[in-house]
């Protein structure tokens, strides 16, 4: 069930992404997006009742959550940042160009 | 998990604030309080390494996004095939949803997640590497490679915003151009 | 958050108290970041969170005094050098493996468990990345934050 709230987390943006004109909004869905999939990566790598992978010098180890898609959703989010800026960096040029966010205004190719 | 429950309600609402809001620094605004509902949310999953992470980085992307809606120009047009464009969309979504739901049957269930790999690493983690925190042993000794591809890309982005951002090259000849932005 | 776009167009950096407060904490940040990088192996934090905190820091800097001094700080050309650097280090590192037999072995003593030093490589590869993090979102920011000022002065 948690899943599905999660997922529809995902449909949102994509409702964003698909639906929207304006090029800001389309990259707030495209962020929105991101979010759903780490928290899904997450999600399906916890433990009930388990402690964090954080081993301490007098504990035995009983119950720990899953280490291995935290360990890949920690590239991701920076990966994640990276293109963000990189999207960012185009929709100002575009804006640059033509003047506009308006995705339907942006038909022809300028130099 | 009742929390988590309130948590992502929290953020569905605020995700879809941010979307259908005609202002735009509310709008970017609505996404900061969604990124860091994901931050609190990697906490109670007791992942602090990510919760860390995450929050930073939601700072960096609000400043980045408010610098991008410094531009005002905002329009809202809805001419058009209005209509079928929304009737699409509400198809797509609902089949994606549908599939969806058909998908996370085959997840484990929540709170129970298969150990197959991680098994290994939490069992052999502090014997093969001496770092007490699982993860920073996961991506750099067992995973690097994971890594390396990582700084690859990040490398590779940098390079991106650097090119499209500069202006030599795009300026016509009469123009100066600036010696201290390669 | 909002303190960003409540920036005057005209002049550098922002009121008194902002830069007052500015003062008093980037150091913290600063040292907070380096904290989190050195005790990557042992706490949450690491290279990716720790030379994100860096980043920030300086980035901190920039917003509240203006590009001048943070740029005087933390040049175009030390950001380029310190991400090759941190790329470098960390293949250097990845390289070193071969010594022993292959790629990316940790060929350090492990030393005693929960200690600083110790892990072999763990903490050296945290240093690489953070320098390779924190260098290459300072330069993508200083990027992004050119164009304003050259579009001002058209």
């Amino acid at each position: 069930m948690i899943y599905f709230l999660c997922m529809v987390l995902f449909a949102i943006g994509l409702y964003g992404v698909l639906r929207k004109r304006n090029l800001i909004k389309i990259i707030i869905g495209l962020i929105i997006i991101e979010y759903a999939t780490h928290l899904l990566f997450i999600l399906v790598g916890y433990r009930k009742g388990g402690r964090s992978p954080i081993l301490a010098p007098d504990q035995e180890i009983l119950k720990i959550v899953d280490p291995l898609p935290q360990a890949l959703i920690l590239t991701a989010i920076v990966i994640g940042l990276a293109v963000t800026a990189l999207i960012v960096a185009i929709a100002m040029r575009v804006y640059d160009r033509y003047g506009t966010f308006d995705i339907t205004k942006i038909r022809r190719l300028k130099g | 998990m009742l929390e988590l429950y309130i948590l992502l309600s929290f953020m569905i609402i605020g995700a879809v604030i941010a979307l259908e809001i005609k202002d735009m620094i509310s709008s970017v605004i609505a996404v900061g309080a969604v990124g860091l509902g994901v931050s609190i949310a990697f906490l109670i999953l007791k992942a602090p390494d990510l919760a860390i992470t995450q929050l930073v980085v939601e700072i960096l992307i609000l400043i980045i996004l408010i610098r991008l809606t410094l531009k005002r120009d905002l329009p809202f047009s809805t001419s058009g095939r209005w209509l079928l464009n929304t009737v699409v969309t509400f198809i797509f979504i609902a089949v994606f949803l549908g599939v969806a739901y058909f998908a996370i049957k085959d997840l484990p269930e929540f709170g129970s997640p298969i150990l197959r790999v991680a098994g290994t690493y939490i069992a052999e983690g502090l014997k093969k590497t001496g770092a007490a925190n699982l993860v920073a042993s996961v991506i750099l000794d067992f995973r690097a490679y994971d890594t390396l591809g990582e700084a690859t890309v990040l490398f590779t982005a940098v390079i991106g915003v650097i090119t499209i951002m500069r202006k030599i090259g795009r300026k016509k000849i009469d123009e100066v151009v600036n010696e201290e932005d390669e | 958050m909002k303190k960003t776009s409540k920036r005057g167009p005209r002049e550098p950096g922002m009121t008194l108290i902002v830069k007052t407060i500015t003062r008093l904490t980037v150091g913290l940040i600063f040292l907070y970041g380096v904290y989190i990088v050195v005790h990557g192996h042992l706490t949450p934090g690491g290279g990716f969170a720790g030379g994100l905190i860096i980043a920030l820091s300086f980035i901190h800097l920039m917003l509240a005094f203006g590009k001048d001094l943070a740029l005087k700080k933390f040049s175009k050309a030390a950001a380029s050098i310190f991400e090759s650097l941190g790329g470098i280090l960390f293949l250097t590192i990845a390289l070193l493996g071969f010594t022993g037999g292959y790629f990316f072995l940790n060929f350090i003593r492990k030393g005693r468990p929960f200690d600083l030093f110790s892990a072999g490589i763990i903490p050296l590869c945290n240093i690489a990345i953070s320098l390779k993090v924190g260098a290459g979102l300072f330069a993508i920011f200083i990027a992004l934050v050119f164009l304003q000022i050259l579009k001002k002065e058209e």
